[in-house]
């Protein structure tokens, strides 16, 4: 069953300044979870945490049952996907069908599978018919489409996003919104777009100081001006309109 | 648009030009990399002197860039820099050699000149040929090549990432280029008391984005290979592949050997 689960997890970048502490949460599968917290909270940390790009925490996670170190990295990276918020980070082989490819052929798959995989990807984020197109070529916004397809393609359980909606467009975001809806598996957002999170997220995890604060209803949490005040963020636009 | 610009969207140029699809993809991109090699060897083994035989040569160019319809002058423009450091170090044997090897009307032709020019077409040629064989494969099917020639997978995964990093480096240079420019107007390039920072920032910024690029291979099972293995076995005709480089390798070799211009002189003659 894909889950996550962190227990206690405390890491700090220098050894001196604890960058999360002592956190613990439980995602259950087909969970979509926002994590939201101000800058420098410890988002982006934590998702690395996740996938194993950084070690040496204390504490444990467990991902979909695997715990995560050294030795289980390929297992658990084989699990989780996860979406760099800067796509030409994620992006770096020449056309859209080579950067989706990339990670089937890796784990092995035979031509027809890979094929199979790249093609399903590319219509989950509805870019089929970009398949030949030069990444630089592509639009910031399909840029970013593309990039979830090159972690689509792999088929993994548990997705991982990293500030998905930065630098899109209106027209972008909502397809994103749309897109993030249709899918299937246990996610975990990180982002600063409340709005997104709003729309897309059943329950919301908030931290500051790199510890969790709030864990619960995404709307209970993004109604309480107090608390987002508190930790320095602020009502989303579409429910500030309203109140 | 700026030069770095320029240079940015050349490597993009290459990199969507090279390696269409076709039956000339199908051939193995290991049998373009053996007749490329094989022809810069016969090339360069081309006597200082014998600028005729050299000249034949060229016929191996002329027929490939027709078969692939490469652009002779798009290539030129995107060497002219290396041909103009090859001319730059041929001139050097105008001082060396001066025995007058036959008279053109009252002048007087010296092994240096023609060492020179044979130097120089020997230079083209084989810049020719490394152009031509990055267009017909793309880059990652020149690793496939090498691949499969042996080269330990450890430096063929270091050639294709230093090809993708000169771009990530570029664009960085661009980026912080622009950021510079715009607040120091009227200023022509950098000044040389931000060179020190510049260069610093720069190589912090790109080793940061290339260790991104570097974690997101991982996530996806990068294990040292799998970025050009595919790119050599993709609809490839072993048949296909082995005619073109038998057929090549007996006519470069009658290239070399007899004087083709000589003999088609006297056929026509």
């Amino acid at each position: 069953m894909a889950e996550i689960e962190v227990s206690h997890l405390t890491f700090s970048y220098d050894g001196k300044r604890d960058v999360l502490s002592d956190m613990s949460f439980r995602i259950g599968e087909g969970e979509t979870v926002g994590l939201i917290g101000a800058n420098g909270t410890g988002k982006s940390t934590l998702l690395k945490l996740l996938v194993g790009l950084l070690s040496d925490h204390q504490g444990s996670i467990l991902a979909d049952g695997v715990k995560v170190d050294k030795k289980s990295l390929e297992t658990v990276r084989r699990k989780i996907g996860y979406v760099f918020q800067d796509s030409d980070s994620q992006l770096f082989l020449s056309t859209v069908y080579e950067d989706v490819a990339f990670g089937p052929r890796n784990y092995g798959y035979s031509g027809e599978e890979v094929e199979k995989r790249v093609m399903e990807a590319l219509g989950q984020v509805h870019m089929e018919e970009y398949r030949d197109r030069q990444i630089y070529r592509l639009s910031g916004g399909q840029k970013k489409l593309a990039s979830i397809a090159t972690i689509l393609s792999m088929e993994p359980k548990i997705l991982l996003f990293d500030e998905p909606s930065i630098a899109l467009d209106p027209r972008n975001r909502r397809q994103l919104i749309h897109i993030l809806k249709e899918m299937k598996g246990l996610k975990l957002i990180a982002s600063h777009d409340l709005d997104l999170v709003l729309d897309t997220c059943q329950r919301t995890i908030l931290i500051a100081g790199g510890s969790i604060v709030f864990d619960g209803n995404t709307r209970d949490i993004l109604t309480d001006e107090k608390l987002l005040r508190e930790n320095g963020l602020e009502l989303p636009l579409s429910l500030s309109r309203s109140t | 648009m700026n030069k770095l610009q320029q240079a940015i969207a050349m490597l993009h140029e290459v990199d969507s030009e090279a390696g269409r699809s076709g039956d000339r993809s199908r051939i193995h991109p290991a049998a373009r990399l053996f007749v490329n090699v094989l022809f810069i060897l016969l090339t360069v083994s081309f006597h200082k002197y014998n600028m005729m035989g050299l000249l034949s040569m060229g016929l191996y160019l002329l027929i490939t860039g027709i078969w692939e319809e490469l652009s002779f002058l798009k290539g030129l423009k995107r060497i002219r820099y290396i041909l103009f450091l090859i001319a730059l170090l041929g001139m050097a044997n105008l001082f060396f050699d001066r025995n007058i090897i036959f008279q053109f009307g009252s002048m007087n032709i010296t092994g240096g000149m023609i060492s020179m020019a044979t130097l120089f077409i020997k230079g083209v040629f084989t810049v020719y040929a490394a152009y031509f064989l990055l267009m017909e494969t793309g880059i990652e099917g020149s690793c496939a090549a090498l691949g499969s020639f042996g080269i330990p997978k450890g430096g063929v995964t270091v050639v294709l990432l230093t090809y993708r990093y000169l771009i990530l480096l570029l664009k960085e240079v661009q980026r912080m280029l622009q950021a510079y420019q715009l607040r120091a107007p009227g200023q022509k390039g950098i000044h040389i008391r931000a060179w020190g920072s510049f260069v610093g920032l720069l190589l912090l910024r790109t080793m940061e984005r290339g260790k991104d690029v570097y974690d997101s291979m991982l996530l996806r099972g990068y294990g040292g290979e799998g970025l050009w293995k595919e790119a050599g076995s993709r609809q490839i005709s072993s048949g296909l592949s082995v005619v073109y480089a038998a057929a090549w390798t007996l006519a470069l070799g009658a290239l070399r050997v007899f004087p083709v211009f000589q003999i088609a002189g006297s056929l026509f003659g």
